[in-house]
């Protein structure tokens, strides 16, 4: 059974539709690259597949045992309150309360710490969060989402804002974690070279689906040829 | 001043509004971090308004005040929190109608009822003679239940108040948790109404935790630091309603808070001024060195 199945899914917004009819399922283990142009609903199919939004038709099928608290997510930057009285710290562990009853065990404090050490900035862990810049936080969100799972990680323009050295670390800690760890990672990037070395599967949105299949299969397509891929 | 401390401890009225003082304040300003981040502030002064309309009714039926307002408020916490999230612009004058028909509705009746007395004036502004035992057993309870409850869910609370898609996507029920916030919030209006009166006592929940956050940047420290600015202003507000024949005690200790909000703001602004300058200074000398 796949990690998760997307049947006939429509979203709406007031009424105003946003996704249509979107068939598709995520096996274990892969790298799926959502993309499309600003406003083609990517960060809503996320939130959708996050059960954030309820579908006007169809259904998001979760398969293989995978449950709400095994998802790691980063949302897209503008989500975030970026004047929130808060440390790197106390946000970083905000992710594991999925795995913790009602206080945060040694366990948790030892996940919070490995996760910031692999987005290198433990030596942030007592700043406040307001006062970093864009892409520092940008960081300590991607290791508050890390520490949250050891299944599936959905990311919502992880590399936006990022510095070109930060940027390349990051890929290669991504696919670090999916080789080695098993984590599947579904994506949303407006980087389409990073896309096209990264992912293993694309999903190509545009109000509906317009291309769902391997990244062998998409660099035949003429929608390849048309995002400037040779 | 020692001997109105003293004389102000001898009286067991006196007593009772020290205690019932620092409970309310205690859990005003725990949650009142969250009612800003969250900006539910509108929604803990619909309620306290809500509150004032509860307590003349229940006077006017000759009924227990608090324990009738009690349900009362809590279900419209309820109604209000659904308001406020539905749909933002008009959930701000949707609380405003409500919390105005509340206050209306409760001038009222008192005036149709027992006219416009001292009790009214307290009702509205606070009174350090107002409070009986029993609501002082009350109060006790209740606050004791909120702190409690607080403490158990912190880490939800941050939580939801942070990132609440992200909480959600997590799996944390985060309607529960906003829901929680809500009912403690009337909990804490209804035990501190009579000490801070219907019209001030969103004050108390606001102004600390706005203060603190002048200052402090972990949520730890804002919450922690506000629960003392908090008692600290209350202490001081009784006080002073005491030492000036029972001057308005919901007024005194918001007056207080608003000495202690500049007092921050002007701590956080010498602050921003003094980092400013070193980072000036530091550029002159790397340049120098250059
Ligand atoms: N909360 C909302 N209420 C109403 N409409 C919305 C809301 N959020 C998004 N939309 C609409 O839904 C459409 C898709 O938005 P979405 O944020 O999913 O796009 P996106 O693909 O993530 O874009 P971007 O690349 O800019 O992040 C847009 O046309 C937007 O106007
Ligand atoms: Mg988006």
């Amino acid at each position: 059974m796949s990690l998760i199945n997307c049947k006939n899914l429509t979203v709406a917004y007031e009424g105003k539709t946003v996704l249509s009819n979107l068939n598709f399922e995520i096996e274990k283990g892969w790298r799926v690259f959502v993309i499309g142009e600003n406003g083609s609903g990517k960060t809503t199919l996320m939130q959708t597949m996050l059960g954030l939004k309820k579908p006007l038709e169809g259904k998001i099928i979760y398969g293989d045992g995978l449950k709400h608290n095994d998802i790691g997510y980063l949302p897209q930057q503008r989500e975030i309150k970026k004047d929130f009285p808060a440390s790197v710290y106390e946000v970083v562990l905000s992710g594991r309360l999925n795995k913790c009853g009602l206080f945060y065990t040694k366990k948790d404090k030892q996940a919070a710490l490995e996760s910031m050490a692999k987005l290198d900035i433990l030596d942030l862990k007592n700043n406040s969060f307001k006062d970093l810049s864009g892409g520092q936080q940008q960081r300590v969100l991607l290791a508050r989402a890390l520490c949250a799972t050891n299944k599936i990680l959905m990311l919502d323009e992880p590399l936006t804002g990022l510095d070109s050295k930060t940027s390349a670390y990051l890929s290669s800690l991504l696919l670090d974690l999916n080789t080695k760890h098993e984590i599947t990672l579904i994506i949303i990037s407006h980087n389409f070279e990073s896309t096209m070395n990264l992912s293993t599967h694309i999903l190509h949105l545009n109000d509906n689906q317009v291309f769902f299949g391997t990244t062998k299969d998409y660099k035949k397509t003429t929608y390849y040829k048309l995002m400037g891929g040779k | 001043m020692f001997d109105i401390l003293v004389s102000m401890f001898s009286y067991s009225y006196g007593i009772r509004a020290i205690v019932v003082g620092i409970l309310v304040a205690l859990c005003a300003s725990l949650l009142g971090v969250s009612l800003i981040l969250k900006k539910y502030a509108m929604v803990g002064d619909g309620l306290s308004h809500v509150g004032f309309g509860s307590l003349a009714i229940a006077t006017a039926l000759n009924v227990a005040p608090l324990e009738v307002s009690l349900p009362i408020m809590i279900v419209v916490a309820f109604i209000l929190l659904k308001i406020s999230e539905n749909s933002k612009i008009k959930g701000d004058s949707a609380i405003a109608l409500i919390s105005t028909s509340a206050l209306a509705i409760g001038v009222v009746v008192i005036s149709v009822t027992s006219g416009m007395n001292i009790d009214v004036y307290n009702y509205m502004f606070g009174s350090i003679l107002a409070i009986s035992q029993s609501d002082m057993i009350l109060c006790i309870i209740l606050s004791v239940i909120v702190i409690t409850l607080f403490i158990l869910f912190y880490n939800r609370i941050f939580a939801v108040t942070f990132d609440e898609n992200s909480a959600k996507a997590m799996g944390v029920r985060t309607n529960y948790y906003n829901m929680l916030i809500a009912i403690l919030t009337a909990v804490t209006i209804v035990i501190g109404m009579k000490l801070m009166g219907a019209l001030l006592i969103s004050g108390l929940l606001i102004f600390p935790a706005l203060s603190s956050m002048r200052v402090f940047k972990k949520f730890k420290s804002v919450v922690i630091s506000s629960a003392i600015i908090s008692i600290a202003c209350v202490f001081i507000g009784i006080y002073l309603s005491f030492a000036f024949n029972n001057l308005a005690t919901g007024a005194c200790i918001v007056c207080v808070n608003l000495v202690v909000f500049f007092v921050c703001w002007l701590v956080a602004f010498i602050k921003q001024k003094v980092e400013l300058n070193k980072r000036k200074k530091q550029v002159v000398l790397e340049n120098k060195q250059e």
